[in-house]
C-alpha cells in the first residue's frame, strides 16, 4: 500500500507497510497512477504527451529499484498475530485522578467538571499509595513506568501528590523500576512553590490554555465564571521561565475557533516552545462541536499552521507541535504501531474511589470498570477486548494509509461517538490523516533544504 | 536516484520482534484525547 500527495511543490509517496517516505519529482508521482494497474511497457504511452521517453523509462527504473528493496508496494508481512495479540501486555501507565474537583468551569470538559459522573472527592493518600503498589506489581519485568496526576485540578490535592511522589520514589527502588511523574493543570494554583516542587520532580508537565484571551476566557472559566488567561498566563511563563525539562501548553479548539493557527501562533509568541492544540471531542449536538462541514476550513488551518512551523523555524523562533514531532527514522517500532495507546491493556485510569478503568476517557463509565483498588484480585476482564482492537480487526483501520501513524485511534472516542471500540470517529480519523500529512510535509521541505 | 529523494528508511520492516515496550504511552504525553502514535521516541537504545 502506497499514499501519495502534493504538499505545495513538494510530491510525497508513503510506502505505509515499510515506513519509507519518498520525495519525488512530478514524473514518478504520476506514473505511481499507473504502475500497479497497467502493464509497464504501457506506462510510456500513458503519459508521453506529458514527458519525454527517455525520462519516464528512468523513472520507472528508479521505481522498480524501490520496489525491488521493499521501499515501495512492500507487504506487512513482518506483522504476526503473535505481534498483535500474543504481546501478554501489562499495566506499565496510569492516569491517577487525585482530584475529582476543580475550581474551572470549562464548557467543554469531558470530566463532568471534575466530578465524572460521581461524586466530588479527592483522592487519599492511601488509595493513592495502593495505586502505585498497584502499578508495580502489575507491570511485571517492564522497568519504565508512568503516572500521570490527572483530575479535575491535581493542584487542588497537591499534599498528596506530593507524598505519593515520595512514596514512589522509595517503593521504585525495591521493585527496581523507574517511575515518570508527569501531572496535568489548569494552573491556576500554579504558585512559586509548586512550580519549584514540579520542576525537580516531573518528567513531563502539560499546561493548559487554549489560546487567544478571548478564546481562552469564551470557555475556561473559574467556578465564579471569570475569565482564566490572565492568571495561567502569568503562572505559566514564570513556569516555564524555571523549566528545565519537557513541558506542554495543551489547548483545546471547538466549532467557536476554527481559526486556530491563530491560537497556536499566540501561544508560540508568548514565548512557548512546546504546544499542542487538540480538536475538541463532544456531543455533537453541542453548539461548539466539531461537524463534518468544518472540515475543510480545518483542513486549510492546518496549512496555515504548517506555513506558521516553517516559518518560525527558519527565522530562529522554533517551536514544537504536538502532532507534528514525527520521527520518521527512529520512531516507535512496529509493534507499538500497532498496539496503539494501550488502554484496557497497559494503560489504566483510577479513580479517588480507587476504581479502575481502561483510560481517563472511561473513568464513571460503569460499564467498563474493571476492578478496584481494594479488591483483593485484580483481573481484567475486558483485556481480551482491547487486545483485539487493533488496526487488523477494524475495518475502516486496515486499508488506511495512516494505521501506522496513529495505530487506530482513540478507543473513548470510537465508542461516544459510534458506540463501539472498533468503529473509530471518523471525523478525528480525516483531521489526524491531515495532520500527518503536514508533519510529513514538514519533514520533506526541511530536509531537501538541508 | 535522480527522481526520489527517500527521507525516511523503511524502519517497520527492521523490528520484527515483539518490542520491549519500555516507551512511553501515547495518551500521556500530551494528547488526551487524539492518538498520535508515531511521534512518541522509542527507548530501546539497541535499536539507535
Amino acid at each position: 500500500m502506497i499514499h501519495k500527495y502534493q504538499y505545495k511543490d513538494q510530491y510525497l509517496v508513503l510506502d505505509i507497510n515499510s515506513g519509507a517516505v519518498h520525495v519525488v519529482n512530478q514524473i514518478v508521482y504520476d506514473i505511481l497512477d499507473y504502475y500497479k494497474e497497467s502493464p509497464l511497457e504501457e506506462i510510456p504511452e500513458l503519459l508521453i504527451e506529458k514527458y519525454g521517453r527517455n525520462d519516464i523509462v528512468e523513472a520507472l527504473e528508479d521505481i522498480k529499484y524501490l520496489v525491488d528493496n521493499e521501499m515501495l508496494y512492500s507487504d506487512d508481512s513482518q506483522v504476526t498475530l503473535d505481534m498483535l495479540e500474543g504481546r501478554g501486555a501489562v499495566i506499565k501507565a496510569m492516569c491517577l485522578h487525585v482530584a475529582h474537583d476543580c475550581n474551572m468551569n470549562c464548557k467543554y470538559c469531558f470530566g463532568d467538571k471534575g466530578a465524572f459522573e460521581g461524586v466530588r472527592s479527592l483522592l487519599s493518600l492511601e488509595t493513592g499509595m495502593k495505586a502505585i503498589d498497584f502499578l508495580l506489581t502489575n507491570s511485571g519485568t517492564r522497568r519504565n513506568l508512568e503516572i500521570d496526576f490527572f483530575g479535575g485540578e491535581p493542584l487542588m490535592n497537591f499534599d498528596v501528590v506530593k507524598k505519593l511522589v515520595e512514596y514512589g520514589r522509595k517503593e521504585e527502588q525495591v521493585y527496581d523500576k523507574n517511575i515518570r511523574f508527569t501531572i496535568t493543570t489548569n494552573g491556576l494554583l500554579l504558585d512559586d512553590a509548586k512550580t519549584d516542587y514540579i520542576n525537580e520532580n516531573m518528567d513531563n508537565v502539560i499546561l493548559s490554555i487554549d489560546g487567544r484571551p478571548e478564546v481562552n476566557d469564551a470557555m475556561r472559566r473559574t467556578v465564579s465564571d471569570k475569565g482564566t488567561y490572565e492568571i495561567i498566563t502569568r503562572n505559566y511563563l514564570r513556569f516555564v521561565e524555571k523549566r528545565k525539562g519537557t513541558y506542554y501548553v495543551r489547548g483545546t479548539f471547538t466549532r467557536d475557533n476554527l481559526d486556530f493557527s491563530n491560537d497556536v501562533k499566540h501561544l508560540a509568541d508568548l514565548g512557548f516552545k512546546n504546544v499542542s492544540v487538540e480538536p475538541v471531542v463532544t456531543d455533537p449536538s453541542f453548539g461548539y462541536a466539531l461537524q463534518d462541514e468544518d472540515k475543510e476550513l480545518i483542513f486549510r488551518e492546518y496549512d496555515k499552521l504548517t506555513d506558521l512551523y516553517l516559518d518560525y523555524a527558519k527565522n530562529g523562533q522554533k517551536f514544537e507541535f504536538f502532532h507534528f514531532n514525527l520521527d520518521l527514522n527512529q520512531g516507535p517500532c512496529v509493534v507499538k504501531r500497532v498496539s496503539g495507546c494501550g488502554a484496557g491493556t497497559e494503560y489504566v485510569a483510577v479513580s479517588p474511589e480507587g476504581d479502575i478503568y481502561p483510560c481517563h476517557q472511561f473513568v464513571g463509565n460503569q460499564d467498563f470498570k474493571l476492578g478496584n483498588l481494594y479488591e483483593e484480585h485484580f483481573e481484567n476482564n475486558r483485556y481480551d477486548e482491547f487486545n483485539k482492537a487493533h488496526i487488523y480487526n477494524k475495518e475502516n483501520c486496515r486499508e488506511c494509509w495512516a494505521k501506522f501513524y496513529c495505530s487506530g485511534g482513540c478507543h473513548a472516542n470510537a465508542l461516544h461517538m459510534n458506540q463501539d471500540i472498533l468503529k473509530p470517529y471518523e471525523l478525528g480519523c480525516e483531521l489526524e490523516k491531515k495532520r500527518i500529512e503536514c508533519a510529513i510535509a514538514i519533514k520533506a521541505i526541511l530536509s531537501c533544504e538541508e | 536516484m535522480k527522481n526520489i529523494k527517500t527521507i525516511a528508511k523503511p524502519t517497520l520492516k527492521n523490528t520484527k520482534s515483539n518490542g520491549c515496550g519500555e516507551c512511553q504511552t501515547s495518551c500521556q504525553s500530551a494528547c488526551k484525547t487524539s492518538c498520535t502514535v508515531a511521534n512518541q521516541e522509542c527507548e530501546n537504545t539497541k535499536r539507535r
